[in-house]
């Protein structure tokens, strides 16, 4: 188990990671997801101790490790770039940390062709890294960090300079290698989707803050904040003002729908709502809904789904509807919005309501 | 502007514009025959004149000896003040290329991966020992030299060239260090190296023509210089330029011997130049040098 007590780190003055607390437990696979300079290295870093927090402690299996050299910590890393040993053959690479752990040489053979079998990389064995593809190079390293039987893997948004193919081959192939292993993997990474398709838990993090910490999907379905919301969501949530008085949801744009069930159940007052591009459509759904009289600012056709760019006033929202819908840009559409599909925020934008949608599943 | 001209069109047809390059190729292998020729004039006449006796030399211009001798040659091998003055010279010339790439090896990582107080100004300051002339130190280290015993010893004039050696290959290693991302460093310890490990097994082999390059251009500068290893040296540890300077001065000017010697100077720069001639491209394009 890792655990993270009030760790941070402050560079030069700044607050790179602000005081964090996180328990990873055995065997779980975790994703810090955040947008870029979030933080996830930083704090990828100090869970490795490749650099000391400047605060709090770290702890594994309950032991404090926070000084401890990377050397004797059982971790492995794989970084965003390709990082491989240019002058090792790749069986060499492979082999590299088996031997500097003074294993035998039979086994070490046995464990580098089955951790390669696993990666696809037993032709390319003899060959040098730099002859390698992009997406070999990076199995390369993964082999690497995952020959060694680590407790602790971190991965550093592996997949990021891969092309799509090899990234969807790869994204399908860690959650076995996951499984198999044992071990407490982290996985940084930008992508909303690729958190949801990792599974087990995940961190939200913005500007070096854990803002919320869980199962993915209870993230997903319930982010506490609308800075999760925000983090959490491609393309980006898309927020409304609006305004409880009596039975009464009324929103700055001028849409109203009457309070039922636990919307009724908040205090009157000023409230943000929050909901997802995919919840938006051109048909009133179902039951109670709103509908939202908006200017079309920008349309993009992704084959079988059409995103939306509208404009209301200030606002700015994305909608993703179904099928192909060729509109001229500046045109007036309307969508709906059911009332089970949005979360409210509070002015100081923590969590009030939970979409009925979210909170059923 | 993007109109085609069709006269010029025409001007312009395949078989006019294969002539064009074909002469164009002409041209500038002629002028850069031209130019390597122009180079080499000296080293031609010098070489001319090493096969030369000492009376053509003195008699009038000649472009090819007249009466052909290796005697210049012969004297320089049989007499072993001019033969040990060369292995003396390659004695002290390797041992301070060795000092400096070692010295300048961790010198270089630190300056590539860490950053401390004052260090783009210690860079910089390594630098400026380069920018004075060798003659202003030959005073200094005569004296210090002498006073603590170093003088007439081949570890004097290393230690004298390690003062400008260690600059630059300091200067030349870092830019190759510096190609080399940290994370290779950090993934090693995450591996289970140590430093040391490391250092010596994964991060040598990636910077290999870095350290050629830095060796090449301690040895060469080493290697030509005559002031510093005259000043320093005397009867125990005769070097190349010592040997040149009490030779022709003895016998009045043997001008003859003095090319051959000088010829003989030549040739372990070109063979070192011959060896790392692929590193030096390379070198040249990865490291800022």
């Amino acid at each position: 188990m890792l655990e993270l007590q009030g760790v941070s780190k402050i560079i030069a003055g700044k607050p790179h990671i602000h005081p964090t607390n996180l328990a990873f437990q055995k065997g779980t696979m975790n994703v810090l997801l955040g947008p870029t300079s979030a933080g996830k290295t930083s704090l990828m870093r100090l869970m490795a101790g490749l650099d000391r927090p400047s605060t709090g402690k770290v702890f594994w299996n309950g032991e404090d490790v926070t000084g401890r050299r990377v050397q004797d910590r059982r971790i492995a890393m794989v970084y965003q770039q390709f990082i491989n040993y240019p002058s090792m053959s790749v069986y060499d690479n492979i082999a590299s940390p088996l031997r500097l752990a003074g294993r035998g040489r039979s086994d070490i053979d046995k464990r580098v062709r089955d951790t390669a079998a696993m990666l696809q990389l037993t032709p390319l064995l003899d060959r040098m890294p730099l002859e390698l593809s992009g997406g070999q190079q990076q199995r390369c390293a993964l082999a690497r960090a995952l020959v060694k039987d680590a407790g602790l893997v971190l991965l550093d948004e592996p997949l990021a300079n891969l092309d799509y193919k090899l990234r969807e081959e790869l994204r399908d192939e860690i959650p076995r290698i996951f499984r198999e292993s044992g071990a407490i993997f982290v996985y940084a990474t930008t992508e909303p989707e690729e958190a949801l398709l990792l599974g087990g838990n995940t961190a939200c993090l913005w500007e070096g803050r854990v803002t919320q910490f869980g199962p993915v999907t209870e993230v997903y379905r319930h982010p506490i904040d609308t800075t999760t919301a925000r983090v959490f969501s491609d393309p980006p949530m898309n927020f409304s003002a609006c305004r409880k008085a009596g039975d009464v949801l009324t929103f700055d744009i001028g849409a109203k729908i009457a309070t039922s069930g636990n919307l009724s159940a908040i205090r009157d007052g000023d409230y943000v709502a929050g909901f997802r591009a995919n919840h938006l459509r051109f048909e009133k759904p179902n039951g109670p809904a709103l509908e939202l009289k908006c200017q079309l600012v920008a349309s993009e056709i992704t084959g079988s789904e059409t995103f939306l760019h509208v404009r209301q006033g200030t606002s700015r929202w994305v909608a993703l509807v179904h099928g192909i819908h060729n509109l001229s840009d500046g045109t007036d559409v309307s969508l709906w919005l059911g009332q089970a599909h949005f979360h409210l925020f509070d002015t100081q934008g923590q969590l009030a309501v939970q979409a009925a949608y979210a909170a059923a599943a | 502007m993007t109109t085609i001209d069709p006269t010029f069109a025409k001007a312009t047809s395949p078989r006019r514009s294969r002539d064009n390059t074909k002469l164009h190729k002409a041209m500038s292998r002629g002028m850069l025959i031209l130019y390597i020729l122009f180079l080499l004039v000296p080293i031609y006449w010098l070489v001319n004149m090493s096969f030369k006796t000492n009376t053509e030399i003195l008699s009038g211009v000649s472009l090819l000896p007249q009466d052909f001798t290796w005697h210049n040659y012969g004297v320089i091998f049989s007499d072993s003040t001019w033969y040990m003055g060369y292995v003396n010279s390659l004695i002290y010339v390797l041992l301070n290329t060795l000092i400096s790439v070692t010295v300048a090896l961790p010198a270089a990582y630190a300056f590539s991966r860490y950053s401390f107080m004052g260090d783009k100004h210690l860079f910089f300051w390594l630098l400026t020992n380069r920018m004075a002339p060798a003659a202003v130190f030959a005073l200094p280290f005569f004296q210090l030299y002498s006073s603590v015993g170093l003088f007439d010893t081949h570890i004097a004039v290393a230690l004298a060239h390690c003062l400008f050696n260690i600059p630059l290959a300091v200067w030349i290693l870092e830019g190759f260090m510096r190609g080399v991302p940290k994370e290779v460093d950090e993934t090693a310890y995450i591996d289970g190296h140590s430093f040391g490990g490391f250092f010596l097994k994964i991060f040598m082999p990636l910077i290999a023509s870095g350290i050629g390059v830095a060796a090449f251009f301690c040895f060469m500068f080493s290697w030509v210089d005559l002031l510093i290893s005259r000043t320093l040296t005397s009867v125990n540890v005769k070097t190349i330029g010592v040997a040149m300077t009490r030779t022709s001065s003895a016998t009045g000017l043997d001008y003859g011997v003095l090319a051959a010697a000088g010829v003989l100077t030549i040739i372990p720069g070109a063979l070192v130049i011959w060896f790392v001639r692929n590193y030096i491209a390379k070198g040249f394009a990865l490291g800022r040098v």
